[in-house]
């Protein structure tokens, strides 16, 4: 009895009940302010510069001219496009991080379009090919992993994480046939350009928003979406009430591969007009860290991916005016990051502190 | 007789979250007496058993063992000051023996000696009259032997102080009685013994004192011989209330559903159901006893369509048209389009009966939300029947777009059993419908079934409480290891007789023990 030491925990930890949401909202904002400040400190200390030229820059970086401003408008459509069609598949809880390969694929399909039926139709008609093929591939390579899943319970993250490799070996190969020089760059695309309209980012904003819209509105009220929420949350219920799970596996992977598949027609159509085996450039993998930050909740998602939007495109404004390596907007987001998902520890848990209790007594 | 503290709380707190578990909670237990810690599910008595054996830390409040202020913050302090718990769910390794599960962990220096062990457990069974073989395998043990070994486990450790929690849950009154007087002797040899129990003539059998616990806080500790049923129930609940169970005779009986020669194996090849045949009728309580894991889960799901069958017929007669159906290898949805009005409240509330996320709202689509062509869904509807349900049942919840999970357990299954039963059906089955639940609703809930039996639904109730069966049912099944080995008039029999079917086949066949320890294991 002896050998027990007699002393207490210095805290514990402990589960919160469900906070307000705007007292979780404060929560999340003053972690991005603590994760902006830390910031600015280890600018100061490292680059020896004042941390408001930090924020100064970050702002105009992003908001200073209406070019940036367009920029940021693109890239965060073309993110939250990707986000989008992640997140039904998420929402199942099928862990589908092929989305990179899926919208390489439908870009590598509609370029294709443009090779083989460039000029020889009208543009509109071209695009409408485009897209349609685009769609196909994104489906295509969603879902042979989803009917894997379903007819012999494939592990999913694995398969369609090699889909990925498949996809970028491809486009290495196609790029090897198209171009006859052998430098395996293939130049803009002359034909199936997107229309311009008010501005030359506007159509491409407009149909994400619009996706955004219509991403809600499918997820929360309609019985495809319900479908998928309860397969999400238990498949065992969903086999009590009668949903086929493997048919709405298969179906929400269709879903969630067209939605690659207009992400890789927009990037081709609208922005790139070619392609690489690096046009996703990642962006398959940070969608999903876009999606999961919103909790699945495509407005919020709008939010979520223009916080790294901001900050991947002010810091690397930053670089360029303090001539820094670019790679130094990695290490602010992934400082920003580090406070917003750390917060949520604080949203769940509160810590106490057993010390001043027995003091008191 | 001149008795001493073995163990004293004083003031002892413990919150989660908004949810105080226990609230500044006094306790005393003697040395040579077995103490009952009666409550309602969710009061508060495993979190308190808990912080005494060191699973969880107390937020405030002191607790002493012979007279001297401790700290316990692991198990393994816990053992330091002789105190064992002995948990519902068991904590043993199925490969070893029992003596090796006994020893493990155990590091007392010494050189390990499994022939010095197998003794020193056998000298443990003779002391105290406990039955076991020291080199037998835990799977092959039936759920009585396995709760023995956690037992010997404990005094093994040499515990002064053993706590044991819902001993009885998985034993049949004989084990029950076998268990109560290994208790007793180990009471007469010294030793604290704290048993946690919702089971009242349990208490008075068994107990010297019982304290009783409401929403985390310590009513009082009484002497049992001074306690009557009534009196420890309205400590608990904190009002009067009344246990009958009102049992109407069946109005014009007819067949309703005919089982016949229902067979069907695990993918392991276990046979969990063993030739079933039985007809449900309408307007009757049909209830199904048997030790968790008998095929009871199967039988059901097998009639809801979710479990597939190797031979048999599961015959529907329709009251309607008096047409039969045949329900076997249907799937829920064939089953609800051909018209069969079946409800299902299965075992697993929250992970198979309802979405613990969704609100009460969504989860009452779950049933109805495919009706009608639209693509889109229709909240209208559950949005009126889960006000309905809400306030007809009384179910205590902010609103109905408060998650299903933040309820407590006996308004969760208000929540499935009110949207079974909305929908009108001919057959309801119920399994464990009132596990977890508190006195007050547990009523309700055979008040719920009584009413669907004088509306001519055949009932179909699998329960493990005996006394409960016997009082509400109109027959009972008894299964083991997924064969029928009785249907008795539950007017004409007593539970003894049932316990007694209940493990009538087990010594025989290998197969019960493996179903037994299945459901030990996804209990």
């Amino acid at each position: 009895m002896a050998n027990v030491k007699k002393h207490e925990p210095l805290f514990h930890i402990v589960k919160r009940d469900r906070m307000p949401i705007w007292q979780s909202l404060i929560i999340r904002l003053a972690a991005i302010v603590l994760g902006l400040l830390f910031c600015g400190l280890l600018c100061n200390i490292i680059l020896d510069v004042k941390p408001m030229e930090l924020y100064k820059t970050l702002y105009d970086g992003v908001f200073g001219t209406e070019r940036r401003i367009w920029k940021m408008a693109k890239d965060l459509a073309v993110l939250l496009c990707i986000s989008l069609a992640v997140t039904p598949a998420f929402k199942m809880k099928f862990w589908n991080i092929g989305a990179e390969g899926q919208v390489l694929m439908s870009c590598l399909a509609a370029v294709a379009c443009t090779i083989y039926f460039g000029g020889k139709m009208p543009n509109w008609v071209l695009l409408i090919c485009m897209a349609a093929a685009s769609i196909l591939a994104g489906m295509i390579w969603a879902v042979i992993p989803a009917i894997f899943k379903a007819k012999w319970d494939t592990n999913e993250t694995l398969f369609t994480l090699m889909m990925n490799y498949v996809a970028t070996q491809l486009v290495a190969y196609f790029l090897i046939v198209w171009v006859p020089s052998g430098s395996s760059s293939l130049g803009e695309q002359a034909f199936g350009h997107m229309p311009i309209v008010y501005h030359r980012y506007f159509i491409l904003v407009a149909v994400v928003a619009v996706l955004t819209i219509f991403m809600y509105i499918y997820l929360n009220y309609f019985k495809q979406g319900y479908e998928i929420s309860v397969v999400g949350e238990s498949q065992k219920t969903a086999c009590y009430i009668g949903i086929n799970v493997k048919t709405v596996i298969i179906r929400t992977l269709i879903v969630s591969g067209a939605l690659c598949g207009i992400a890789g027609f927009l990037i081709v159509s609208a922005l790139d007009h070619s392609v690489t085996t690096d046009a996703v450039g990642g962006r398959g993998f940070t969608a999903i860290m876009v999606s999961w930050l919103a909790k699945f909740n495509p407005l919020i998602m709008v939010a979520t991916s223009f916080l790294i939007v901001f900050l991947q495109q002010g810091v690397y404004e930053f670089a360029n005016d303090y001539g820094i390596s670019t790679a130094f907007q990695n290490i602010i987001v992934g400082i920003i990051l580090f406070f917003v998902i750390g917060c949520e520890f604080f949203i769940n848990y509160k810590i106490m502190f057993t010390r001043k209790e027995v003091a008191k007594k | 007789m001149e008795k001493s503290i073995a163990l004293e709380l004083r003031g002892v707190t413990k919150t989660f979250g908004k949810v105080i578990a226990n609230n500044n909670v006094d306790l005393t237990v003697y040395k040579g007496e077995i103490l009952s810690i009666l409550g309602e599910n969710g009061c508060g008595k495993t979190t308190l058993m808990n912080m005494i054996s060191g699973i969880y830390y107390p937020d405030k409040g002191q607790i002493f063992v012979d007279g001297r202020e401790v700290v316990i913050r692991s198990p393994k302090d816990a053992f330091g000051y002789k105190i064992g718990m002995i948990h519902q769910h068991f904590k043993l390794v199925d490969v070893f023996s029992a003596s090796e599960n006994i020893v493990l962990g155990i590091d007392d220096g010494k050189k390990y000696n499994i022939k010095d062990v197998n003794n020193r457990v056998l000298e443990i069974c003779e002391r105290y009259g406990f039955n076991i073989d020291p080199k037998k395998k835990i799977y092959e043990m039936s759920v009585s032997e396995k709760q023995t070994v956690e037992i010997i486990k404990v005094l093994y450790r040499g515990a002064d102080i053993l706590i044991l929690d819902e001993p009885t849950a998985v034993l049949t009154p004989q084990e029950t009685e076998k268990l109560f007087d290994v208790l007793r002797r180990m009471r007469d040899d010294g030793k604290a013994i704290m048993i946690i129990t919702h089971k009242l003539h349990e208490v008075l059998s068994v107990s010297d004192r019982v304290a009783v616990l409401r929403r985390g806080e310590h009513i009082a500790t009484v002497e049992t011989a001074t306690a009557t049923e009534s009196m420890l129930t309205e400590m608990m609940v904190g009002k009067k209330v009344t246990l009958n169970i009102d049992r109407l005779d069946p109005v014009s009986p007819c067949e309703r559903l005919v089982l016949e020669g229902l067979n069907c194996t695990s993918h392991e090849g276990i046979k969990l159901l063993d030739n079933i045949s039985f007809t449900a009728r309408s307007g009757e309580i049909l209830g199904i006893a048997g030790i968790a894991g008998s095929g009871q889960r199967e039988l059901l799901e097998a009639i809801a369509g979710l479990q597939h069958l190797d031979e048999g017929t599961i015959t529907y007669k329709n009251p309607k048209n008096g047409e039969d159906v045949n329900l076997r290898d249907k799937t829920p949805l064939q089953i609800r389009d051909l018209g069969v009005r079946l409800s299902f409240v299965p075992e697993d509330r929250l992970g198979m009966g309802l979405v613990g996320n969704m609100d009460i709202i969504d989860n009452m689509m779950l049933r109805s939300y495919k009706r009608g062509a639209s693509m889109f869904l229709d909240r209208k509807a559950p949005k009126d029947l889960a006000k309905n349900i809400i306030q007809s049942l009384e179910i205590a919840t902010p609103g109905a777009t408060t998650p299903v999970r933040r309820l407590s357990g006996g308004n969760v299954q208000k929540v499935l059993v009110g949207r079974e039963i909305s929908s009108a059906p001919s057959v309801l089955m119920a399994a464990y419908p009132v596990r977890g639940l508190d006195i007050g609703s547990s009523y309700t809930i055979y008040n719920l079934l009584n009413d669907q039996k004088a509306r001519g639904v055949a009932v179909i109730f699998v329960g493990e409480d005996l006394d409960v069966l016997v009082e509400l049912c109109d027959r009972i099944i008894v299964l083991a290891s997924g064969k029928i080995t009785g249907i008795v008039d539950a007017r004409n029999t007593t539970k003894e007789e049932i316990g007694l079917l209940m493990t009538k086949s087990t010594s025989i066949s290998e197969d019960a023990e493996k179903a037994a320890k299945e459901g030990s294991e996804n209990g």
